[in-house]
Formats: C-alpha cells, structure tokens, sequence
C-alpha cells in the first residue's frame, strides 16, 4: 500500500511539473497529415514564437476530446473534410469564435453560421480522364453511371469521406432513390474492386486499367510536382464535372476550437492566423489546395487548369445525407 | 491441483485479469447504448460477406502459418542442413516487419501499374490486361499470404521452443523402435508439440481478426471494416462495440473447440534442454531442399521487403531523415521494453496461478486477461480510454472539492495510456508463451517440491521459472517486437510531442507515400532486430 501511495504521489507531481511547463504553447489534433499541416505551422511557430504540438491521427481523436472533457489540453481541432467538422459541433465538443478578422477572411458560406468551425481550403472533386482513350471532354458526375464507361472506371472506396461526401451531395440534388440507381450504376461500371487511394486512382488510368477516375484535385498538382509520379499524372487530365449544370462538388478541410481549450488565446491567434494571407498562400503553393480566403491566389499550377463553377450546395446539406449516403453504399455493396 | 496457494496470490491474479479486461468491459458497456437500426441495416448487407471474408482471412492466416511455421520449426530444430545456423534467427526476421510496411511493399511492387507487370506488358507487347493472366495482389488470398509471412514467426518460435524443449529420449526411443525421422516427427514430436503449436495458432488468429491495415489496404472487407464503418461512418460506438463482441465470441468458440480436440491428451517430460541434440542429417538433394524452402520464406518475409525499404531509403534520404529518429527510437525502445517487462509478469503471475489453483477459476483468469489482442487497435485505444479518463476525472473532482488544484489527465493524457493499451493488447501472447511452456512441466515436480517443503512462491523461483526461462524469453521477445510495430493504439492515445518511430512511419503509409518514411521504417525493423540476437544467443547456449 505504501508503495502504491508513493507511486500516486509520484505520478501526481511528475504530471503537474508537466503542465507547468507550457510556457506558451498550443496543441492541436489534426485529421490532417502531419505533413501537410507542418509548413504552415512552422511558420506561425517562428513568427510568434509560440510552440504549437500536433497529434495526427486519422481516426477516434473527436471521441478521445470527448472523454477528456474539460481537461483536455487540445486547443484546435483541424479536419479533412465537412462532416468531421459537423460532427464536433453536433457532439458538442467545440465553441464558438466570434471574431471580426477571421470573419473577413473566410467568406460565409465557408464557415458555420454559429460560428463553430471555419473552412480552411477547398478541394473539389475531380474526374481525372486518360488523354489517350478520353480526351479533355465534358463530364458529370452523373454520365458515369452511363453505358460507354462500362468497365472503364477507377475509384478508391466508396466509403473514404470523400466520396461519401460527393454521394451525400447527389443525394441532396436528386433524392435518394434516384442516387441508388446512379451508385448501382456507377458500381457496375467500375473496372476494378475500390481500392488504394486518389493517386493511386491517376497511376492505373496511366497503366491503362481504366480510363476515368475520381479524386481530390491538389493529388494531380502533387503528382505533377513529384519527379516519379509526373509521368503518370502527364498521362492524364484533370476535369471539372458539372459545369455545364450545377458545378463541381467541393468539399472543405476547416478548423475549429475545442470547447474547454486551455489556449484559447492563443489558438484564436493561430485561427486567424490560418486564414491570414500567408498561411493560406502557403496551403495554396505547398498543398495546391483552393485557398478559402478570396484574396489569396491559387498557385499557377492550379490556375492552369482554369476557372471552374462550384455546386453552390451549402456545406451542411452534404453533411445532412451523410448517414443515408454510408447506408447506400453498404446497400449496392459497392466496396464488395 | 492439490496445492494451496495463500491468499494473496489469487487475489493479485484477479486483479491483474480483471484490470486487463477493464477495456473490453467498457466496449461492452457502451454497446448498450444508443441506436439499434445501424446494426440491422448492417446485417441486412454487408455484414454476411463481411464475415464470411473475416472467416476465410483468420482460417487462410492461420493455415498458412501452420504450414510454413511448423515445418520451419522442425527443420531448424531437428535437421542439420545447409545455412541452418543462419535460418536458426533468419526465420525470426519478418516479426520485425510491421504488416502494414510489406502489404504497402507488395503492392507496390505486384499491382497493375508496379514494375513488374509493367515490365511484363512492355517485354511481351500486352495492352490490357484482359491480354494476359496475372494474380491480383489486392484480394482476400494476397491479405492472407502478407499476414502469414510476418505471423508465421509465432508458431516458428513457438515450436521450434518445444522442439529443442522435447526431451531427447523420446524420439531417440522411437527412432530405436523403428520410426524413420519422417515419423517420429508425425508419431512423436508433432504431437507433443500441438499445445505450443495451437497456443501460437491463436496467437496468429487473433491477430488476423484485429488486423485493419493489411485487410484495408488490400480493399479486403471484414468485421474490423465494419467496426470502423459503424463506429466512424455512423457514429455508433455502440454497434462497434458489439461487433467486436461478436468477433470475440467467434474467436473463442474455435479455441475452445481446439482445446476439447486435445482435452484427453497431456503429455509431460522430464528435463529437456540437458542433452545435446542428435540432429538429422540431411544430405545432398534433401538438405538443399530444405535450405531452399526456408530462403524462399526468408526472402519472401524480409528480404524483399527489407530491400525495397532500403532502396527507397537510400532514394529519399535527404527528404526524409530526421534530427527527430533519435528521440523516436529512444520512445519505442523504452516503451516497448517496459511493456515487454510488465507483459511477463503478468504471464508469469497468471499462468502459475492457473498452474496451482484448484479449480478452473485460474483458466478463466488468463482467457479474460487475454482478450485485448484480438480487439481492432482503435477500439481497444478507446476502450482503455474510457476507465483512464474516469480515473482522471475522479481524482480531480476528489481534489478540486478540497480546493487543490487538479493534475489533469494524468493517465489518460500521458505516456501511461499508450503503455496500458500496449499491455492490455500484448499481454496475451505473453501468458501464451509462459502457459506454453509451463503446459510442459510434469505435475509431479511441484508435488515433488511441495514435499520437500518448498513454499509455492520458493518453488517458481527455483523449480518453474528456470525451467520456463525459454517461454518467458519467448515471450518478452515477441511483445517487445509488437509493441515497437504497434501503431493505432499509439496514434490515438500519445500525449503532445510524443512521436513514436511507427506513428512517425504512419503519417506517411496512410497517404501510400512509404518512400519519406523508408528511414523509420527500417529503423524499427533493426531495433527490433536487436532483442532478438540476444534471444538467440541465450537459446543456442543451452544447446
């Protein structure tokens, strides 16, 4: 027993030398690869000298907030796409940022209109087409469901966020019995079992195992900057679907601050800073994301692809059918 | 048994066992919870083919690994044969691969855009692919075969530790009576060896039904994809958690049904280890059989992927070397040795207190002690989560209510979270490895020393634990190189700033970007490498 209250004491005062240590600091869990969230960190941490720490993880982070409670050291939540977003305000796990110069910076639609999370980028999704078999032509999500893509269509799985997003987003324009038969289509179009993950998508149109595909536009600027994977992404074009209709869907990576963020100050700083000029100027050249801020520029890359039309959709109405579209794509078996 | 064990013993074991399955209790609570239809709807599609793909992967994995690890095992024991002394450790070498690692590997290299069936349709002029015939990496037999080559060391070294424990007399007294060496391994030492080889069997078993990386990666849907489907996609932990109940139950129904083959059966022996091996020699054509069959295994395990990792290693260097390595090494060096130390322990406590105990109460304490390996990662992450932070919670209420200031998240927030979740996971291939080998001491011994006077404490000591020093070594060895590879529970549950060599490995793989995290990659490989050259080294001594 003795030994066990030593042990407590031990571990009680070894964890408040711990917290005594933040000096100035924030901490952050991110859905986001590490990678594509350093750079940009960096350089917040070297123009305020502010530490900020990231745990990555691409799965349970929001449920981890939830049982940490009011204790939790997370200060800032970032997401890859809309419905993670929603979920933590749904589960009440975030609050609101009233703030004047975040506002300025992320137009409305692309932020929560209570303010409880903020967009930070936008990715849309693209159809990428073999140059060779397809040509630069003009598609829509709904032509792949048509006969002349029989066997020609590659996709990762149907239940990545991604293309959950891109299902819920068909079924707010068409309802969920006509985005049944689409997806039923769609599936029996494929010329491969859904698998790996965008670019991987790029390379087998380039090997020729298919010859459309869908996925993320800043995977094609990646792969055109990388020396190994330029071959194959040369092999392909990158289209906008819908532009003739409703416009390309778009979904959003965003931010939002944790309910009891011990930072809060600092974080808001680190908020505004995310969607100042310069760090959404790097997310534009480093990530070849769309930046939300209107005043920052694309990167010339991806303003060579040209000015597109998004789907005016608002954000919550993809997020909304989120749970129907999951339900559709386990019924038409689609990843099976 | 006959022995009575004082108080204290049974209670600490109850303790540990039921602290143990504190996680899964807490799964179990949750998936009382919320909404029921999540789980019919899934029932209504794709759970069946779900569960059918989770059966064939376990059974495929577990085949698999029989049929390498076992015969493995025996050549290495038993044979003498050309290169043996090198495969002797060199058959250990793919548990130092972390699955997800040579899955990313194979694919890379055996996919429709890989090198090799490009290079095939450039060398024969093939457009399509409906112009030739290739295997498809990407299906559930490609999943089963990546797993098998990095499972199949458990029952190796499971069984090639019962081989060397067999005492000697017993196939030298079958070769006498007129056994060829072919059958005194069906006839003796198989069977002898069956409890080792099925403890290792589960062990694999259990690994392939919480595996969600290789499964994923290979488009494979099973019970783990829905888990994650329910919990993730839907929102409900509750119909997660009851399908990690369900896989449990499958799990121990084919346990159980093994044990009952094998109920009638116990074999004992004397001694062992004392004699020098009389190994077969075989010559000419056989021992160059049997060198080739183990390289292609080798080869295929490690070297392959060993060598695809250093050639991108040497590829990206500059992109991916990292002032950082030498803090994640020293991270999963001491956390993996602390789990591995703890791990045995508990093993050890467990499995004496099944030895001793007069009823089966000590079984049930080392099966529930055991569960956490076969929960999905992620799941057991937050089912260590759940008991940790009401701890958490408590102790500062308690506190704040005296006007202290609180500690925070003492356990759940700190390196203590991953530590727990490691051994509440990997616990169970240590009390795998101890029971292994305890299994073999003949009851006599402790009536023997219960005789003589010793006290049951006194007699571990000195009778069982060097007697099982090899399932412990084992054992310690096999947790130790689980917890550098280990990544979900890592992931989630790491405080601030604390990276390990395999979440550092992770931010890569989970883009399929494997080059920049080559470094790392090969950096776990090697410091899991290092326990096992001095694994070695004890076993070969004693023989």
């Amino acid at each position: 027993m003795k030994t066990m209250i030593a042990v407590a004491v031990g571990m009680v005062s070894l964890a408040s030398s711990f917290s005594a240590l933040s000096a100035q600091e924030i901490n952050i869990y991110s859905y986001r690869q590490a990678f594509l969230v350093d750079p940009v960190v960096a350089q917040f941490e070297k123009d305020t000298g502010i530490n900020v720490n990231v745990v990555f993880a691409k799965k349970g982070l929001s449920e981890r907030l939830k049982r940490e409670g009011k204790h939790t050291k997370a200060d800032l939540v970032l997401t890859t796409d809309i419905s993670r977003l929603m979920e933590l305000k749904d589960k009440g796990l975030v609050a609101a940022v009233d703030n004047k110069i975040i506002e300025a910076n992320v137009p409305a639609h692309l932020r929560d209109p209570q303010d409880n999370w903020f967009a930070l980028t936008m990715r849309v999704r693209n159809i990428y087409s073999s140059k060779e078999r397809v040509g630069n032509t003009e598609v829509s999500y709904e032509d792949l469901a048509g006969d002349e893509y029989k066997g020609k269509i590659c996709t990762r799985s149907g239940k990545h966020p991604y293309n959950v997003a891109l299902v819920s987003s068909m079924i707010a324009h068409h309802g969920e019995a006509e985005t049944e038969t689409w997806l039923t289509k769609v599936k029996a179009n494929l010329a491969r079992k859904p698998q790996g993950n965008d670019r991987g998508q790029i390379k087998a149109i380039a090997a020729g195992q298919c010859d459309v595909a869908l996925g993320n536009s800043y995977y094609f600027g990646k792969m055109l900057t990388n020396p190994e994977q330029k071959p194959a992404a040369d092999k392909v074009n990158i289209l906008f679907p819908n532009q003739k209709g409703r416009g390309a869907h778009v979904n959003v990576s965003g931010m939002a601050l944790t309910k009891y963020a011990p930072n809060k100050a600092d974080a808001v700083k680190l908020m505004e800073y995310l969607t100042g000029d310069l760090a959404q100027g790097i997310y534009a050249k480093v990530n070849l994301e769309y930046p939300v801020n209107p005043s920052v520029e694309v990167s010339p890359l991806v303003a060579s692809w040209g000015e597109f039309k998004a789907d005016k959709l608002p954000m919550d109405g993809i997020a909304k059918h989120r749970k129907q579209a999951l339900m559709l794509i386990d019924k038409v078996k689609f990843d099976l | 048994m006959f022995i009575q064990l004082n108080k204290k013993w049974p209670a600490i074991s109850w303790l540990l066992s039921l602290l143990l399955f504190l996680p899964l209790l807490a799964i179990v609570w949750q998936s009382f919870g919320d909404d029921q239809d999540v789980f019919t709807q899934l029932w209504a599609t794709v759970l069946p083919d779900y569960l059918l793909n989770t059966s064939l992967v376990v059974f495929g994995v577990a085949i698999l690994s029989v049929v390498i690890g076992v015969p493995v095992a025996w050549l290495v024991a038993m044979c003498q044969f050309p290169l043996r002394r090198f495969y002797v450790w060199g058959m250990l070498l793919p548990l130092a691969m972390p699955s997800y690692v040579v899955a990313f590997v194979y694919t890379d290299l055996l996919e429709y855009a890989g090198p090799i069936q490009t290079e095939l349709r450039n060398y024969f002029g093939w457009e399509t692919a409906q112009d030739y015939a290739f295997f498809d990496v990407r299906t559930l037999s490609g999943a089963c075969v990546m797993l098998a080559l990095v499972l199949y060391p458990y029952v190796y070294l499971l069984a090639r530790t019962t081989f060397l424990e067999q005492s000697q007399s017993l196939t030298q007294s079958a070769r006498l009576l007129g056994c060829s060496p072919w059958q005194s391994f069906w006839r003796v030492s198989l069977p002898l060896a069956r409890p080792a080889i099925a403890i290792a069997v589960a062990l694999v078993a259990m690994e392939s039904l919480a595996d969600f990386a290789v499964v994923n990666y290979f488009a494979v849907p099973t019970l783990t994809t829905a888990v994650y489907d329910t919990w993730l996609g839907y929102g409900s932990l509750a119909a997660a958690a009851r399908l990690s109940v369900v896989m449990l139950a499958v799990l121990f129904v084919l346990i159980s049904i093994e044990r009952l083959g094998r109920n009638k059966q116990r074999h004992y022996q004397r001694g062992g280890g004392q004699e020098t091996i009389i190994r077969h020699q075989l010559t000419g054509l056989k021992g160059i059989a049997a060198s080739v069959f183990c390289g292609v295994i080798f080869m295929a395990g490690f070297g392959i992927p060993f060598i695809s990792l250093l050639d991108m290693a040497v590829n990206y260097f500059d992109e991916s070397w990292n002032g950082k390595f030498l803090e994640y090494s020293f991270n999963s060096l001491m956390l993996a040795s602390m789990v591995a130390f703890i791990c045995l322990v508990i093993a050890i406590v467990l499995g004496f207190f099944k030895r001793l105990s007069a009823n089966k109460s000590g079984d049930l304490a080392s099966k529930l002690a055991s569960t956490g390996y076969a929960l999905p990662g992620t799941v057991l992450a937050i089912g260590v989560l759940i008991p940790l932070s009401l701890f958490d919670h408590g102790i500062n209420q308690f506190l704040e209510s005296f006007g202290i200031d609180g500690p925070g998240l003492i356990l759940s927030g700190t390196v203590f979270a991953i530590a727990a979740g490691y051994v509440v996971r990997f616990s169970a291939i240590a009390i795998g490895s101890v029971d292994s080998s305890l299994n073999k001491i003949s009851p006599s011994i402790d009536m023997v020393s219960m005789t003589l006077g010793a006290s049951p404490l006194n007699m571990l000591r000195r009778i069982h634990f060097p007697l099982i020093k090899k399932g412990c070594f084992a054992g310690v060895l096999l947790v130790f190189i689980e917890s550098m590879k280990e990544l979900p529970a890592a992931l989630l549950l790491r405080p601030f700033d604390y990276e390990t060599l395999a979440t550092y490995v992770y931010q890569f793989v989970s883009d399929e970007q494997l080059e920049h995290g080559a470094l790392a990659a090969i950096v776990i490989v090697v410091v899991g490498l290092i326990p096992l050259i001095f694994l070695n080294r004890s076993l070969e001594q004693q023989h």
